[in-house]
């Protein structure tokens, strides 16, 4: 079993988020970039606890961006993988990044696809599903937990007030969510190999974006926090119906 | 390699020669120059203690039973035991630099990062650096990947800073199979956990100390209960005792009498490693210090606006800053020297060590103004947090009881101190550092007519003029004490201490300088302006710590015309122009507020 890992670059967690160009752009000046912890903690660590137990023979990692892009994929072949493949070029249009991601697996015959449940700077979720699509292939979302027998594949999903478990054939597309693996350190034996590993470019595919992004605006600043006394329980009924009006 | 082209280029210094010659920018290296490789490991560390470390900080200090050791076994797992093990002992072969840079992440990491040092340092090295090829394979991979742990005994309950006068004793046994180890050894750290513990005993009634490798295991090794301690207490510590302990014959490690050496000399690398340590600290600490800066509101604003709060956070930053860059700039001349020797033919153990030993007096300014920074930091710490400062709900209780020890451990500071200053007389002694002739350059230049000469535009230009300066102040009141003196400048501590903090401040001073000056010509001077703001209010300030140290030396060796001539020369030589500290510290404050983290 051939496994795609599909690694998104965002900003950290931490990171100070501004935008230029008339609210337009994302300014990155100063901007650290980390892996997706979807794509990375559950995603990539579970693909490689499947290579380690046996059902998966390559896990490769895809990412579509720009040279930019490559100390996060490095890292990304640090935690594990056999080799990591860049998609040059710059989108945080879905589909055109779906089709990309599909367009190079197509002709690679990949077994499973797995990627996070979604990137955590657009929070759009669906380049798995459209990744599936386009290969044709069957999809299940916000996996929390994946075993592989054979050619059928388990998957634990959650859904609204519980779990339910899912039965599907190879090939397929799984988007990961908690609780599928364990996040990992990147150990020093693996950050040495990372060098080594092969990490080929390819040439973006001739896809037109379906969707662009035309502004972004900040959330409202938060207010601070008011401190009621907790021998106090009448002032905090009062504010919470005549202030934050929630009861 | 690269290598060869720079050192062909280089006006290489050697150690203890900051104080005659000129570095240059371009020479040095800088934590700006992190390779991609050194930051993925950089970061696994930082990883490493928020997922294992911080979440676990108070049952670490409860010493929860197997929790360090089993600390430890994780961090061998990621490899981090053996970063600078050579690969055929399952190590990882890095340079220096990158296990300072793994010693300053962990650093962060409380009563761990001690455990940690102590097994890598003074745990692990002794039998890597002096053992025969024997003990090397025996010991060193299962150190290196944390099946084992390390420790050392030298210390003992009277024989601390003198360690050389301890009572343990070794004697051969009839049979000639075995050593028979008997006395006590304290403040043991690792001892709780510990597989391997390297000794230090006299042989019979030998004037030196041999070391020994001895095993948790061997018959008569026994340990006391676990110490009470003011900090780091999750780190164990621990009397060792040895009573009729049977240790093999060929775990003597090195020659005979050749203990008090080895000591000395892995020493000199725990030194600047701990200032490493303090750093990876001093960061950990600002950043905690800022987020609550702004959190913490009074008077309506967040305390981060008001000046006396910004002062402070700027104040932490500048120490840390500048004594980082001592430290990277240390790390890699004692690398340079390492690889200097190796190429020349020496065997890359003894080039190691002999490459740290030509830097031991950089070493030991760096334990001094690592340990000095890191209590600043937490001790303004804990005043920007207040009345949560002194509560032991806040991170700023532990992180101040656990700083202290660092002017303790390792020879306390004032060892380290009277150190910088032994070592640099004694080598100008043996001809190894020409120090009479700058010496004399300056006593005629203090008879001569100043130089009123201004300093050109250019950037920097003022503060490298003021770094010759502090040179020449240094030179005098040293040149000054030895004349004055002579033998009895031994006995003359507190003369020694101010020495002593003069040298300090001018190598850090220095550093400081060489760094940002080589992070301008990277990044052009716009992106620069805090550096140089953090510059230069370190070396304002430097040249009145100089001329404070200077004056109470001078006052207290010389007398008459002699005395004011020196005076004068003194403050000729730590005049600074004015400079707006004020505003300068209001900008480097102003960018970490900004970040809500330690940034530079």
């Amino acid at each position: 079993m051939k496994i795609l890992v599909c690694i998104s670059q965002v900003p950290d967690t931490t990171a100070k988020i501004a935008f230029s160009d008339n609210n337009t752009t994302f300014n990155t000046q100063g901007v650290t970039f980390i892996i997706n912890p979807y794509d990375e903690w559950y995603a990539l660590v579970r693909a490689l606890e499947l290579k380690e137990s046996g059902p998966a023979t390559a896990v490769h990692l895809v990412t579509v961006g720009k040279a930019d892009a490559e100390p996060v994929i490095r890292k990304a072949l640090a935690l594990g993988g056999d080799e990591a493949i860049r998609i040059d070029a710059d989108s945080n249009d879905p589909y055109s990044i779906a089709a990309n991601i599909a367009d190079y697996a197509k002709a690679h015959n990949y077994d499973l696809v797995l990627c996070g449940k979604e990137s955590i700077d657009y929070n759009n979720g669906s380049v798995g599903a459209m990744v599936a699509e386009l290969l044709d292939m069957n999809f299940l979302g916000f996996a929390s937990k994946i075993d592989v027998a054979g050619t059928t594949v388990t998957v634990k999903r959650e859904i609204d007030g519980g779990e339910e478990t899912d039965a599907c054939e190879l090939p397929l597309v799984i988007s990961c969510q908690k609780g599928v693996a364990e996040a990992r350190i990147p150990n020093m034996r693996g950050i040495m190999a990372a060098r080594t590993k092969p990490l080929t470019v390819v040439a973006g595919a001739a896809v037109a974006a379906v969707s662009s992004i035309t502004g972004y605006e900040m959330p409202p600043a938060k207010s601070g926090v008011k401190m009621i006394s907790a021998d106090n329980m009448d002032e905090l009924v009062k504010l919470l119906h005549s202030e934050a009006k929630v009861i | 390699m690269i290598m060869s082209t720079e050192n062909a280029t280089k006006t290489t210094i050697k150690g203890g020669e900051f104080l005659i010659k000129e570095s240059h920018a371009a020479e040095i290296f800088i934590p700006e120059e992190w390779t991609e490789e050194q930051l993925m490991i950089a970061d696994t560390c930082t990883n490493f203690l928020a997922q294992h470390v911080n979440p676990n900080l108070v049952r670490i200090d409860e010493q929860e039973e197997g929790l360090m050791d089993d600390l430890m076994t994780k961090a061998g797992e990621l490899g981090l035991l053996g970063i600078s093990v050579p690969e055929e002992y399952g190590g990882f072969g890095k340079d220096f630099k990158t296990s300072m840079l793994v010693t300053e992440r962990l650093g962060a990491g409380h009563s761990f990062s001690v455990a940690f040092a102590a097994h890598t340092g003074i745990g692990t090295l002794p039998i890597l650096y002096y053992g025969n090829e024997e003990q090397k394979s025996k010991y060193i991979p299962k150190l290196a990947s944390g099946e084992w742990k390390g420790a050392y005994c030298l210390t003992e309950p009277s024989a601390g800073s003198d360690a050389n006068s301890g009572k343990t004793k070794a004697k051969l046994t009839e049979d000639g199979k075995h050593y028979l180890l008997n006395g006590q050894k304290m403040w043991i750290t690792n001892a709780g956990f510990a597989d391997v513990f390297t000794v230090f005993a006299k042989i019979d009634d030998d004037a030196n100390l041999s070391a020994f490798i001895v095993e948790k295991g061997f018959e008569g090794l026994s340990l006391n209960a676990e110490e009470h301690k003011m900090g780091i207490k999750g780190s164990s510590t621990r009397q060792v005792f040895f009573n009729d302990c049977k240790v093999p014959v060929e775990n003597l490690l090195s020659e005979r009498q050749n203990g008090f050496k080895i000591a000395v000399n892995i020493l000199n690398l725990g030194r600047i490693k701990l200032g490493g340590g303090t750093i990876g600290a001093s960061k950990e600490v600002i950043s905690q210090t800022v987020k609550y800066a702004n959190e913490r509101e009074q008077f309506g604003r967040p305390i981060s606006k008001y000046g006396a709060i910004r002062y402070k956070i700027a104040e932490q930053a500048i120490k840390t800053f500048a004594s980082e860059s001592a430290i990277y700039r240390a790390s890699q001349s004692m690398e340079e020297a390492t690889d200097t020797l190796i190429a020349g033919g020496m065997d890359p153990i003894k080039a190691k060590l002999k490459g740290t030993e030509q830097f031991a007096i950089e070493a030991a300014i760096i334990k001094v103004h690592g340990s000095e920074t890191l209590d600043y930091v937490v001790d303004e710490g804990v005043q920007v947090y207040g009345g949560m400062g002194y509560s032991a709900e806040a991170p700023m209780d532990r992180a101040y009881r656990d700083s202290r020890i660092n002017r303790i451990f390792e020879g306390t500071n004032e060892i380290n101190r009277m150190l910088t200053v032994d070592m640099m007389l004694k080598r100008a002694m043996k001809g190894e550092l020409d120090l009479m002739g700058p010496a004399q350059q300056v006593a005629n230049e203090l008879v001569s007519i100043p130089d009123f000469g201004g300093t050109d535009d250019t950037l920097f230009a003022k503060e490298k003029k003021y770094i010759a300066n502090f040179k020449k102040a240094i030179l005098m009141a040293a040149g000054g004490a030895v004349q004055k003196l002579m033998m009895n400048l031994a006995k003359e501590q507190e003369v020694l201490m101010n020495l002593a903090d003069m040298l300090i401040e001018l190598y850090v001073s220095e550093s400081l300088q060489l760094r940002v000056e080589k992070l301008v010509s990277m990044k052009g001077e716009d992106a620069c302006k805090e550096y140089i703001d953090i510059m230069r209010v370190y070396i304002n300030d430097a040249a009145e710590n100089i001329f404070k140290s200077g004056k109470e030396a001078l006052n207290a060796f010389a007398e008459g015309d002699e005395r004011r001539m020196m005076m004068m020369g003194l403050k000729r030589f730590t005049k600074t122009e004015d400079l707006n500290t004020t505003e300068a510290r209001r900008n480097i404050a102003a960018k970490i507020i900004a970040a809500n983290k330690y940034c530079y």
